[in-house]
């Protein structure tokens, strides 16, 4: 028996209740790709999620729809993602270097209380102070 | 739009003690601490499987829940509520999208989500298993439908797991709006004629027994969810989210005069809890296994769907394409 719908236009297309549909193969909803979207210019591309497509420029009109729809954009980035690199969680422990790394920031160079003292010691070098 | 009444898997014993102990102390004190779970994190297997079960569940609930709004909008009454519902039925949809690459980040690849709906093994939600008979019905979906989803997402988006907060996060986001649009349809018709008023109503009272069972059985008879709360893959009880949907919509249900189909229904001062006749969970089961008014349809107007689309897939399809999954 064909499904009889209150939306008449389900109600035409007369599927069967039945349809023994073969299933969808491995692959057959195509590679992913990661998104990234920048809402405007001088903004950053941010990474927004992924779509499943055939090609790169397929992968951009999803992306279109699925992230661009709504909200102000003015560019999206498509890549593959099986092209990015990254790394297990329980490596993570890489990044652990140096347990102290004030060499590397402003905050870690101060140099007003030597000025002070050198001051104090030999006096201003300004003749009218 | 979807949340609540999550069939969870009766986990054996035996599967509980295949974890590494020092590997899962460490991912509990990581959730205690509130930090979230990334895809290459260790996880205990019944995390991922719950997980997959839960957030492929809300993936399908979206795109089936297209369906029934999805009908009118060839008979939407003007151009905007017809711009509206169009644009309201592609966030659903989109919805799903996120949802399946959350899911699919847990490795269950795509294709398998949608076998497994298409061929009824894995459920979605009740309510989609209800016809949408008027514009009245499609008005209290967008509005009260979507406000207990909300108030299920709201409360899983302060879950353990990174990508489906993620996801969640953005679908509170444009459910908001569907919300807004949901209420002004329902005021519209609860403020017009005495026609439009009594369309409202008979849709109010239709979809009350599903809008009551939407968030799952009582707390008393429900399976045991404890280990995940503790994982905060679960965060607050069917009961609880029940509780707060009725707190914060009943009024707004009642100041538009509106009357609901349970004599039973009022807050009790004392307690600050709703008491209510509990709806029919014999029906609620007999529903979920099929039995409902439309899920023959639901499944066979999805699997034409699939079929009429294989083609073009099918055309498009490369020979060396190789599955990736999404990264986050």
């Amino acid at each position: 028996m064909p499904i009889i719908s209150l939306d008449p236009r389900v109600t035409r297309l007369e599927i069967p209740e039945e349809q023994g549909l073969e299933p969808i193969q491995p692959n057959e909803y195509f590679e992913t790709y990661e998104v990234f979207h920048q809402a405007k210019s001088g903004d950053k591309h941010i990474h927004v999620g992924s779509v499943h497509a055939p090609s790169a420029e397929m992968a951009f009109l999803f992306a279109k729809e699925q992230y661009g729809r709504r909200s102000k954009s003015y560019n999206i980035w498509i890549v593959r993602s099986s092209d990015i690199t990254s790394i297990m969680s329980e490596d993570a422990d890489i990044f652990a270097t140096a347990p102290e790394k004030t060499y590397r920031e402003a905050g870690g160079y101060k140099v007003r209380e030597k000025i002070n003292a050198f001051r104090k010691q030999h006096g201003s070098t300004q003749q009218s102070s | 739009m979807y949340g609540g009444g999550y069939i969870y898997d009766k986990s054996s014993p035996a599967e509980q003690h295949q974890d590494d102990p020092a590997k899962l102390a460490e991912f509990e004190a990581k959730i205690d601490r509130g930090e979230k779970i990334e895809p290459h994190d260790w996880m205990p297997r019944d995390y991922r499987k719950q997980l997959i079960r839960m957030i492929e569940q809300h993936a399908h609930s979206e795109i089936i829940g297209a369906l029934p709004e999805g009908t009118w909008i060839t008979r939407a009454p003007g151009f905007r509520r017809k711009l509206a519902l169009m644009a309201k039925v592609q966030d659903e949809v989109g919805h799903g999208q996120l949802l399946y690459n959350a899911a699919e980040t847990l490795g269950k690849p795509r294709e398998e989500m949608i076998n497994d709906l298409l061929s009824g093994k894995s459920k979605y939600s009740n309510v989609f298993n209800y016809p949408a008979k008027t514009w009245g019905d499609t008005a209290v979906i967008a509005w009260l439908i979507d406000a207990a989803a909300i108030v299920n997402q709201v409360t899983n988006s302060k879950g353990s797991y990174g990508p489906y907060c993620r996801a969640l996060e953005r679908i509170c986001q444009e459910e908001s709006f569907h919300l807004k649009y949901g209420h002004d349809t329902v005021v519209y018709l609860a403020t017009g004629t005495p026609t439009q008023r009594a369309m409202v109503q008979e849709a109010l009272t239709r979809w009350w027994p599903p809008i009551m069972h939407f968030f799952g059985p009582p707390d008393k008879v429900s399976v045991h969810t404890e280990k995940l709360m503790r994982w905060k893959v679960k965060l607050a009880s069917n009961d609880d989210m029940r509780q707060q949907f009725l707190n914060m919509y009943v009024p707004k249900i009642w100041e538009l005069g509106l009357t609901l189909p349970d004599p039973n229904l009022r807050k009790n001062d004392e307690t600050g809890q709703w008491e209510y006749t509990e709806p029919d969970w014999d029906e609620f089961f007999r529903v979920i296994n099929g039995e409902g008014p439309c899920n023959a349809e639901r499944l066979a107007v999805r699997n034409a769907a699939e079929e009429n689309g294989r083609w073009v897939r099918r055309a498009l399809m490369k020979p060396v394409g190789q599955y990736t999954q999404p990264l986050c």
